[in-house]
C-alpha cells in the first residue's frame, strides 16, 4: 500500500501555518449537521471533545471509567514540555524539536515533530487559562525544572501530579460542553467495533459496562483516543484498564499499525514484590539525581542486609561503564543495565519466580553530603510513598528498583492530519505512533495529546468534514447491525468455553513472556521462540477460560477478557514487528546489534516507519514502509560513555 | 496471614444485598488491600463463583475510581491513604474486616462495592469550569499568580473525586468535594469572574442530586486521601452567600430584544 504521509511541502518552520490555510473549513451553522464521536477521554480525548463541541459540533465521548476524569492520563507525574524558554536559556521551537526529533533516535517525521514543539507554547497558555496550577516562582510567574537529562529547563509541573492538573483542566472544559448540550458523555461504555460504510469510519459498536446493552453509535467521523498497549506486559506502569482493544479492533478494519515494537521502559520503578502482583508503582527519574545506583559484586551477598555489605564489595555499575554519565544515563541504557546484573544473578531483594530482580538506589551518600533536611526536601514525597508500600523507609535501607514498561511509541499509523488508513478514522495521543519516533523523551507525552485534542484535530477533522456530505445514516445499517451481532457473539463465546482458567492467568502468561522475548532486550532466537508460543496461549485461552455470570450485567471478566483477547493477537505482531527491525534503536534493543552494549542503529536499511496490514489471526501480517527523510536533523549516534 | 471478609454482595441495582463471609488465606504483608482482593477473586471465579466486583484503575492513589468501605472507614484504617494504596501490613493474621460499598443517595450501588458517583460529574458540569474556549487565552505569564494563592488553589485542586468525604458524611452531603473543586478556580485570578455564579451554581446541583446538608460533622475532612481542608467549605459557604446577595433575578426577554 502506498502510505501518503500528507506532510506539506516547504521550509518546516512555516509548514503548518500554510498548510492550515489551505486546509477547508466547515462554517459554523453547518458545524451542528455533524456529528464526531470521540473515543477516550484522557488528554487527547477530552481536549478534542471539548474543543469540537465548543466549535459547535455534536460531539458523543466514550470511556470505560464511571468518569472522564479517571483516564490513565491522570496518573502522569513529572511534567510537560513547552518551548516558552521562560528561563532564558536558550530553548526555542527549534531546540524542542531538534531534541525531540534526536531523543527518538530518527524515526519520527520532522514536520510532525516540528508541529508539535511550536504547539506546545499554546499548550501552557490554554491550561494556565483553565485555572491549572502549575509550580510558580515568588514573583508569581511560572517555574520551570530540567527533566530527564535535558539541558534546558522547559518543564512546566505541577507538583507530583501535572497528569491530574492538566487532565482536570480538560474534563471540566468537557464538562462544560456536556452541560451545554454539545457533547454527550457515555462513561462506562467501551468500545468493541468500528464500523465502516462506503469506506468510510461512520461509527462504533459500544458495550455499556453497567447493563451490558450493546448499542451502535453512527457519526461523520470516529476519533480513536484510546491511550497506549504498555498492558501487553500484564505488569506496567498502566493503570489496569489500559489496553489495546479499540485500536487492535480498528485494525482489524483495515487501520495500520505502525511500530508496535517500539516501546518504552522506566528504569526507576518498585520491583515485583510476589506472584500476586498487580502492578508496578513508578518513581520519578528525578531520584537519579543524588541516588547511586548498586548491586553486590557477589551473588553470594545478595541476600545479605545491604549494610553489611562493605564498600569494596559494591559495583556502582553505572558509573562504572559510563563514566560521564554515571548514574543519570538515559533510560533505556540504565534500564538495560539493570537488566544485566540482575540476569547475572546479582539482583537484590525477594525472589519472585526463583530470580531477583532489584537494583539498590542509595540516599546514604546524599544525605552525608546535603543533609537528611535537604534531601527530604527534595524527595520526601517520593520515600514516603516508598514506604507505604515496601514498608522500608528510604533513608533507612536503600531503595530497590527495577525497570517496567511505561509507554508505547507505537500506534495506528496516521498522516499529519492524524487520520488512520481508513477515511474519517482519525487517532490521537498515545493511540498513535506519529511523534515520538523509537523513544520518547520525558514529558512530551502530556504535551503530544493535548496538541493534537486541542489544536490540531480541530483543523484537520474540519478539512475532512468540509468534503463529506452529513448524516444520511442510522443504526439499522448492514454494517452496525453485523458489527452488533460480532459483538454479542463474541460475549457468547466467553461465556461459553466454562473451561478451568481465570483471564488474568492468561493475561499474566502472555505479559511473562512478552517481558521476557520482547521486553528491555530482544533478540532472534527469543522472538521467534515467542511468536511460537503466543499462538498456543491463544488457543488454549479459547479452550480454557472461565468467565461467569452474563453479558446483561456489570461482568468485569468478561470486559478483561475482551481486552486479553486482543492482547493475545497483537503481542505476536508486535514479535513479528521486532524480530523485522534488524538493528537497534532508541527503546528497541535486539541484542544481535550492538557495539559493546551501544544499540546499532541501521539508517540504510531501517530508515522507515513500518505500517503493518492485517491479513487476519494467526496470518502473516503485510509491511508497508513510509521512508523517513531528514531534512533538518542530521542523524548521528547516540553515544553516553 | 489469614483474615476473614464479610463483603457486600448485591447483584444490580435493583436487588436487594448482603454480607458473605470469605475466608482468605495466604495474604502477604506486602499486598495491596485491593491485591488481596485480587486473590480472592482468583479463588471465587475457578471455583465457578461470581468474583466481588470493585472498582480500581490506576493503583497509585491518584485516579479516584477504587474506595469502599473498610470496617466502616472509607478507604480503609491509614489516614490520607486510598485503599489501593493500602497495604496488608496494615492488618494482622486473623482479622476479621467488613468490605461494604460507600452509601448515599446520591450513590446507587451498581453492583457489590460499586457505585454510581455520576452525581459528582454534574457538579462540575454546573459551574467547576472556567468559561474558555479552546485557543482564546492569553500568554501564559501576562497574569502572575502569588505562589501562596497558586498553592492554596493546589491543595483543593488535589481532589481525586473519589466519593470518600460523601460516605464519612452522616448526612451523605458532598460538601467538602463540591468546596475543593470550586474553590480550586474561585482563588485563581482567572476563576475570579465566574466565581459568584459558579459558587450559586455548584451548590444548587448539589442539592438536586440528592446530597445531604452539611451539620459542620468534619468527618468528611477525616477521611479525605487528600488531606482537602474544612476550612474549604466555609470559603465556599461564604462565596454562596455573597453570589446570592449579588444576584439579580433574570430580566425578562432573555437574549432577545433586538
Ligand atoms: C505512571 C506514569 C507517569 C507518566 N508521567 C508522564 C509525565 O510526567 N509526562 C508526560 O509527558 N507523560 C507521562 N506519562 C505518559 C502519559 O501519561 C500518557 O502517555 C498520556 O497521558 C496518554 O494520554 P491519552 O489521552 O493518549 O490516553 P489515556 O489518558 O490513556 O486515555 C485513554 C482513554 O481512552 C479510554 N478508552 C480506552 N479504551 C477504550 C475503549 N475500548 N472504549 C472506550 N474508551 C476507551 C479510556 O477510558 C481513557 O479515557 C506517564 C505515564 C505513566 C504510566
Ligand atoms: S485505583 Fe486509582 S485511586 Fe485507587
Amino acid at each position: 500500500m502506498e502510505l501518503n504521509s500528507r506532510v506539506p511541502e516547504g521550509p518546516i518552520e512555516t509548514a503548518w501555518s500554510r498548510h492550515k490555510f489551505n486546509m477547508k473549513l466547515v462554517n459554523p451553522a453547518n458545524r451542528r449537521k455533524y456529528s464526531v464521536i470521540v473515543v477516550g477521554s484522557g488528554l487527547a480525548g477530552a481536549a478534542a471533545a471539548a474543543t469540537l463541541g465548543e466549535q459547535g459540533y455534536n460531539v458523543a465521548c466514550f470511556c470505560f471509567q464511571d468518569s472522564p476524569r479517571r483516564a490513565h492520563s491522570i496518573a502522569a507525574q513529572g511534567g510537560i514540555n513547552a518551548a516558552k524558554n521562560y528561563q532564558n536559556d536558550g530553548d526555542s521551537v527549534y531546540r524542542l524539536f531538534y531534541d525531540t526529533v534526536k531523543g527518538g533516535d530518527f524515526r519520527a517525521r520532522e514536520q510532525n515533530v516540528y508541529r508539535l514543539a511550536e504547539l506546545s507554547v499554546n499548550i501552557i497558555d490554554q491550561a494556565v487559562a483553565q485555572g491549572v496550577p502549575f509550580a510558580r516562582e515568588y514573583g508569581g510567574l511560572l517555574a520551570n525544572r530540567s527533566f530527564g537529562g535535558a539541558q534546558v529547563s522547559r518543564t512546566f509541573y505541577a507538583r507530583g501530579q501535572t497528569g491530574q492538573q492538566l487532565l482536570l483542566g480538560a474534563y471540566q472544559a468537557l464538562e462544560r460542553q456536556i452541560s451545554a448540550g454539545k457533547v454527550k458523555m457515555f462513561a462506562r461504555h467501551e468500545m468493541l467495533e468500528l464500523v465502516e460504510v462506503d469506506g468510510r469510519a461512520r461509527g462504533i459498536v459500544a458495550r455499556c459496562l453497567d447493563t451490558g446493552e450493546v448499542k451502535s453509535f453512527v457519526a461523520d467521523a470516529v476519533c480513536l483516543a484510546t491511550g497506549g498497549y504498555s498492558n501487553v506486559f500484564f505488569l506496567s506502569t498502566n493503570a489496569k484498564g489500559c489496553n489495546v482493544t479499540s485500536t487492535w479492533r480498528a485494525h482489524k478494519k483495515g487501520a495500520l499499525f505502525a511500530n508496535p515494537c517500539f516501546t518504552q521502559i522506566h528504569p526507576t520503578c518498585i520491583p515485583q514484590s510476589g506472584d500476586y502482583q498487580s502492578k508496578l508503582t513508578l518513581m520519578s527519574e528525578s531520584l537519579r539525581n543524588d541516588g547511586r545506583v548498586w548491586v553486590p559484586k557477589d551473588p553470594a551477598d545478595c541476600g545479605k542486609n545491604p549494610k553489611d555489605i562493605p564498600e569494596e564489595s559494591r559495583d556502582y555499575y553505572l558509573e562504572r561503564k559510563y563514566p560521564s554519565f554515571g548514574n543519570l544515563s538515559p533510560r533505556d541504557i540504565a534500564s538495560r543495565a539493570a537488566k544485566q546484573v540482575c540476569d547475572e544473578g546479582r539482583g537484590v531483594g525477594p525472589a519472585v519466580g526463583g530470580v531477583r530482580r532489584g537494583v539498590y538506589l542509595d540516599f546514604a551518600d546524599a544525605v552525608k553530603r546535603l543533609g537528611k533536611g535537604s534531601v527530604s526536601e527534595k524527595y520526601g514525597n517520593l520515600f514516603e510513598m516508598y514506604d507505604r508500600i515496601t514498608g522500608e523507609d528510604p533513608y533507612d535501607v536503600p531503595m530497590r528498583m527495577y525497570p517496567a514498561p511505561h509507554y508505547t511509541m507505537g500506534g495506528l499509523w496516521v498522516d499529519y492530519h492524524l487520520m488512520s488508513t481508513v477515511p474519517g478514522c482519525f487517532v490521537l495521543g498515545e493511540a498513535n505512533f506519529s511523534d515520538h519516533g523509537a523513544n520518547r523523551l520525558g514529558a512530551s507525552a502530556l504535551m503530544q495529546g493535548l496538541a493534537d485534542g486541542y489544536f490540531v484535530i480541530p483543523f484537520t477533522l474540519a478539512d475532512y468534514l468540509a468534503g463529506v456530505k452529513p448524516g444520511g445514516l442510522d443504526a439499522t445499517h448492514a454494517a452496525f447491525k453485523d458489527a452488533e451481532g460480532a459483538v454479542n457473539a463474541r460475549t457468547q463465546q466467553f461465556l461459553g468455553i466454562k473451561g478451568k482458567r481465570t483471564v488474568d492467568s492468561f493475561h499474566r502468561e502472555l505479559g511473562y513472556l512478552m517481558w521476557d522475548k520482547c521486553g528491555m532486550g530482544r533478540n532472534r532466537a527469543g522472538l521467534e521462540e515467542a511468536i511460537q508460543r503466543i499462538p498456543a496461549i491463544r488457543e488454549e485461552f479459547w479452550k480454557n477460560l472461565t468467565v461467569g455470570g452474563t453479558g446483561l450485567e456489570l461482568n468485569q471478566s468478561l470486559e478483561k477478557a475482551g481486552r486479553v483477547a486482543d492482547f493475545l493477537e497483537f503481542g505476536e505482531l508486535m514479535c513479528i514487528d521486532a524480530l523485522a527491525r534488524e538493528e537497534s534503536c532508541g527503546g528497541h534493543f535486539r541484542e544481535e546489534y550492538q557495539d559493546d552494549g551501544e544499540a546499532k542503529r541501521n539508517d540504510a536499511e531501517f530508515q522507515y516507519a513500518a505500517a503493518w496490514g492485517f491479513n487476519g489471526v494467526g496470518v502473516a501480517p503485510t509491511l508497508n514502509k513510509e521512508p523517513l527523510s531528514f531534512n533538518y536533523v542530521k542523524p548521528v549516534t547516540r553515544s553516553y560513555k | 496471614m489469614k483474615l476473614t471478609l464479610n463483603v457486600w454482595r448485591q447483584k444490580d441495582r435493583r436487588s436487594p444485598g448482603s454480607f458473605v463471609k470469605y475466608a482468605v488465606n495466604d495474604v502477604s504483608e506486602h499486598m495491596s488491600f485491593l491485591e488481596m482482593l485480587d486473590v480472592l477473586n482468583e479463588k471465587l471465579q475457578t471455583e465457578g463463583q461470581d468474583p466481588v466486583a470493585f472498582e480500581h484503575d490506576c493503583r497509585e492513589g491518584i485516579c479516584g475510581s477504587c474506595g469502599f468501605m473498610v470496617d466502616g472507614r472509607p478507604h480503609g484504617p491509614m489516614p490520607r491513604t486510598t485503599v489501593c494504596q493500602l497495604h496488608m501490613r496494615s492488618f494482622k493474621d486473623g482479622d476479621e474486616l467488613v468490605l461494604e460499598p460507600f452509601r448515599a443517595a446520591a450513590f446507587p450501588i451498581i453492583r457489590d462495592l460499586v457505585v454510581d458517583r455520576g452525581s459528582l460529574d454534574r457538579i462540575v458540569g454546573a459551574g467547576g469550569f472556567v468559561s474558555v474556549n479552546t485557543g482564546s487565552a492569553p500568554e501564559a505569564n501576562s497574569t502572575p499568580v502569588p505562589k501562596s494563592v497558586a498553592d492554596k488553589s493546589f491543595d483543593n485542586a488535589a481532589c481525586i473525586q473519589c466519593g470518600a468525604c460523601v460516605a464519612a458524611c452522616p448526612n451523605a452531603a458532598a460538601m467538602l468535594f463540591t468546596s475543593a473543586k470550586m474553590q480550586h478556580l474561585n482563588v485563581l485570578p482567572q476563576g475570579e469572574p465566574e466565581k459568584y455564579e459558579r459558587a450559586t451554581n455548584m451548590v444548587l446541583q448539589m442539592d438536586k442530586e440528592g446530597f445531604g446538608h452539611c451539620t459542620w460533622h468534619g468527618e468528611c475532612a477525616e477521611a479525605c486521601p487528600k488531606g482537602i481542608p474544612l476550612s474549604s467549605i466555609a470559603a465556599m459557604n461564604m462565596d454562596f452567600n455573597v453570589g446570592n446577595l449579588l444576584r439579580t433575578p433574570p430580566t425578562s426577554g432573555g437574549d432577545g430584544g433586538g
